[in-house]
Order: structure tokens, then sequence, then C-alpha cells
């Protein structure tokens, strides 16, 4: 399980640019990045070296933020990898909110961050059909 | 064109001496029926064996737009219910509207008040009328309509939108007098020219417009591209609805009907009244009226009134184009809105902790609100769907109370100005004055 933080961004010039400003000048690293916008707003969501550190920087500037737990799955980098780690979500009956994917592995898999409603159960059914799932610990420090 | 020329042209002291017979009747009647006013005279220590004459209004206790909401639904009225015919109503604070009650004689009277305000316009029994107010608990549409019915005018209840039929309507039924609000009539004129249709070619003669603030800019456009008489009109439910005061032809201020209303204008802060001429809040008092009588009831709108006699010979007090608000009210496509109402629903919603910041624009010819408010950590999510949900809640619940369609817009937190601790809540960008 990995703690992924979540920022409320108005669709209005600058905004992303503190927000990464912030989180710099604090020495929080990007881990990875994802965003979600409608014609009105958007969502950022992320993956950070000190979610904590990231949120209470956030907060103290103005944003709102939360966290949010997630997956992250390391997926094989080939053909039909992301449709079988799908497929064993499907069969457990869990449907996904979003996902995004990024890399940032020594080796050559992609990984996969999932957010789910029912968090065990994905993580479970996962597990049991043979996927890796990473840890904070794997994803800080690589 | 006179309606009614011994009374619209009456004698200024035959008039006092009307108004003083009239207001005398009228403070015995809400001192004996309306439990409200007898406890308020008392108070005040005033019986209505004091009023000797007009003057002594000053004397009687004010009205509040709450006093009809503390008595809601029929409190004020000073008639058995089965004497009222029919009631209107305007929206009002969280849900609960203000309710009027009408006699026969008071539906007839008010019918005639409105057709003296066509003839305003140039009205006569061979006008062709056409409505454009909304009809229902709104005083508007039912005002106008029976005002044109007993003109005698062919009447058209077409009310208010599908802007292609009105003037399809316009165009077969030959219309020669447009009632509805400024703004609307604005609205037609682009869809005239949109539908490539010159208004020279309609029979459009006179217009009387009303239920919003307007401008004497925006009366010149209308005439222009309508190529019409445009008459101000004023009125608000409370006191009768539509028919209360117009301007005519000579467009030099409105002229009140004061044998039905009675006219003063009070400093907002010392409640003290203020000479002809000066600036301050309208007081209306109902002084033949006998669904829901109003003494003193405050207004609101700030204007002045002078008495000298009008160009076109009527001597009634006229009133200057409304200048603004004593209190936080605005009109939006006519509709009455209060900042409190819509924080009302935001405070209900529970979730959404009340910052919010009241946005209203005018838009090519159309008012436009927009209700900002600030995405707190409570009711922050890192889903979209929710989000969008939150607003359309919002969104949904404040036109619930409203009538309006209303824009909600999430923003981030602290974004909404904040002067000395309290934020900003209104930015009216209609440029009105």
């Amino acid at each position: 399980m990995i703690k992924q933080i979540s920022v409320f961004v108005e669709n209005k010039k600058g905004r992303l640019a503190k927000i990464t400003e912030v989180l710099g000048q604090g020495g929080v690293d990007l881990v990875a990045l994802s965003i979600a916008d409608t014609t009105n707003f958007g969502i950022m969501r992320c993956i950070v070296s000190d979610p904590e550190k990231a949120i209470t920087l956030l907060k103290n500037n103005g944003f709102t933020a939360s966290t949010t737990e997630v997956i992250v799955a390391e997926v094989t980098d080939q053909p039909g990898g992301l449709a079988q780690v799908l497929g064993l979500l499907d069969e457990a009956d869990i449907s996904v909110e979003y996902l995004y994917s990024f890399v940032r592995t020594p080796n050559e898999n992609a990984l996969i961050l999932f957010r789910v409603e029912d968090i065990d159960t994905a993580m479970k059914s996962l597990q049991k059909g043979g996927v890796k799932l990473l840890c904070e610990q794997d994803l800080y420090h690589i | 064109m006179y309606w009614n020329k011994d009374i619209e042209c009456m004698d200024r002291e035959q008039l006092r001496a009307l108004q003083t017979k009239k207001l005398q009747a009228t403070v015995k009647k809400v001192y004996e029926n309306v439990p409200f006013y007898k406890k308020a005279f008392d108070e005040k220590g005033v019986k209505p064996e004091d009023i000797k004459s007009v003057d002594d209004v000053k004397l009687l206790p004010f009205t509040l737009k709450q006093d009809l909401r503390d008595n809601y639904p029929f409190g004020l009225f000073a008639v058995p219910q089965d004497e009222i015919c029919r009631v209107h109503a305007s929206s009002g604070t969280t849900g609960k509207p203000t309710v009027v009650g009408y006699t026969k004689r008071d539906i007839k009277n008010w019918g005639d008040l409105m057709a003296r305000t066509f003839t305003f316009a140039g009205g006569c029994k061979q006008s062709v009328i056409q409505v454009a107010y909304g009809y229902g608990l709104f005083t508007g549409g039912l005002g106008a309509h029976y005002g044109a019915e007993a003109l005698g005018a062919m009447t058209i209840p077409v009310s208010g939108g599908n802007t292609k039929r009105q003037i399809m309507l316009m165009q077969d039924f030959g219309t020669t007098l447009l009632a509805c609000t400024p703004s609307y009539a604005l609205y037609l004129a682009e869809t005239m020219e949109e539908m490539g249709i010159d208004p020279k070619s309609l029979k459009l003669k006179g217009g009387v417009f009303g239920a919003e603030p307007w401008t004497e800019a925006m009366r010149t456009e209308i005439e222009q591209r309508l190529d019409l008489l445009a008459i101000d009109i004023y009125g608000l439910s409370e006191i009768m609805g539509p028919g209360v005061a117009a301007d005519c032809e000579y467009k030099k201020g409105l002229h009140i009907s004061e044998d039905f209303f009675l006219a003063e204008i009070i400093d907002p802060e010392t409640l003290e009244p203020v000479p002809y001429g000066e600036k301050g809040e309208l007081v209306i008092t109902t002084i033949d009226k006998d669904g829901i009588p109003l003494i003193r009831y405050r207004t609101r709108d700030i204007t002045s009134l002078s008495i000298d006699t009008c160009d076109c010979g009527r001597t009634m007090a006229r009133m200057g184009k409304v200048l603004g608000r004593s209190d936080d009210m605005l009109i939006i496509r006519g509709v009455n809105v209060f900042p409190s109402q819509i924080e009302g629903v935001l405070v209900e919603m529970a979730e959404v902790e009340p910052h919010y910041q009241i946005v209203v624009d005018r838009v090519g010819n159309t008012d436009t609100l927009e209700v900002q408010v600030e995405v707190s950590a409570d009711i922050f999510s890192d889903e979209v769907k929710r989000l969008e949900a939150l607003q359309r809640k919002i969104g949904t619940e404040i036109q619930t109370v409203l009538n309006i369609g209303v824009q909600v817009t999430l923003v981030e937190p602290k974004t909404i100005a904040r002067s000395e601790g309290k934020a900003k809540r209104v930015i009216d960008r209609r440029q009105l004055k």
C-alpha cells in the first residue's frame, strides 16, 4: 500500500508551478505524477518522497490536499502485461477509480498505480495472481 | 392620454384630503383586524384616532419584509381567508416565500392601476398587448394581464421564454405593446436581428419594462433597437405588484399612483422622513387595499420624490429611477436574490464550509449568477466524480431555492478575498449606474 497525495488545483495560470515550487523548496521529491482535469478544476495526484511533509507544506501555502492509499503494481513491459493485472481485478469484481503508469525502476518493468474502493481485496487478488506489489520502501529508495 | 384624468391630475390639496380619508380607514382596519399591527401600534403608543391628516403617517410603525416572513403565510391578512380570491408570493430566504393576498376588489383595483400604467405607454382599447412576464406566483404576469384586460386591449398571455414564438406572435397578431423585463426586451431585439426580422416591420409602439434595475442607456438602446417607447414601471408584490408607479412619455420620473399608495422617503439610518428631492429609502403605505394592507412598508429601494406637475399634466408625485438598495438584495433576471439564501443552502449542506462568493455579471443582455465555493479539506476528494457531484448538488439546491440558474465554481481555499477577516460575499459586475 502506498500513500498518494492529491491536491485541488483551480484551472488558473501558474497554480501547478506554485505547487511544484512549494514541494521543491521543501525538499520533497516527486516520484510520480498525474493530473485529472475538468473544465473547472483539476486534481493533481502524486507520489512523493515524504507524503506527510508534502501535505504540511501544501496546507501552509493554502492548498487543499489529502492522502489516499493506492496500490502500485509492477507490470512486465510487454504486450498483455497490464491486461493480465486488470483481468485479476475484474475477476475479483473490483472497479478501478483511476490509474496511471510511471517508470522508475532499474529493471525493465513498468509501474502501475491503482486507486480502488476495496484496497485489501484488490491487493489479495493481485498477490494471489502473482503480481508484485511495491511498498513505500521500494518506491522512495529506488 | 389618461386612464382616469380626474385622479391623475387631481389638485394636490384635494389629493391630500383623499389620502387622509383613505389612510384613516386603513389604519382603523389594520388595528382592528391584524393582531400584528394592533401590537405594533400599542407599542408605539399610537391609536387610529391620532391620525388626523396624511402627515401623521410618520407616527405609525414600519413594516419590514421580515414581518411578512414571521407571519407566514397569512398572518398579516386583514380579512377572513374566504374573502381572499388570489395569492401571490415572492422568493424568500430558506425556501419560505413572502405571501400576499388579494380580495376581489383588490384584483379589480390592481387591474385598474395596471391599465393606468399601460396608458402611460400609449395603451388603449385598440392595443394588442403581449404579456411576456412570467405567469404564476410572481406578480408580473398576472398583474400585467389583468391590467391589459381592464384596458379592454387584446391580451396575449404568452408568459416568459420561447423567444422565437414570442416574435412570431408579434408578427402574426400585430402586437402593439410589450410587457417584459428590460433585459428580455433586449434579448428579443437581438433574436430578431439574428432571424433577420426588422423591428420596424412590426406594429410595436410601446413597452412597459420593469421588475429589475436598468439604466437610461439601456432604455435608449431598447427604444432604438425595437423602435418603440420604453416605459419604466415599478412595483413590488408586498405592495401590489406592477402598477405602483410608472413613467410617462416625458420620462421625468415614475408617477406613483398616490390614490392607492402613500409614499415617503426616509433616511435609512435615522428612519426620519427627508424632504422632497432628497435621496433616501422609499416607504409605502397602502391606503386602499383590503387583503393585506401594509403600513409604512420599507421597500429598501433608494430613490427620491418630486411633486411638481409633470409636463404630461399629471400631479401625482414622481419617484426617480431606483438608485440602489439599502439592504443586500440583488435582482437577477427579475428575481429577488438575497445572499443569505445562498449561504443558507451551503450551511444546510453541512459538508461545505460556507466560504463562498457570489459573482453577478451581465453577459450580452442576460444576468449571470456564479457562486464560487472554496474547496476545504472536508469536502475535497481525489476523485473527480465526487467533486463534480458536489458541484452539481450545490447548483441544484441553490436553483431550487432561488428558481434561477446558477453556475457553481469550486475554487482553492483562501482565494476569495477577505477584508478585515470577513469575506466580500457579493461582486456585482453589472454596470447599471
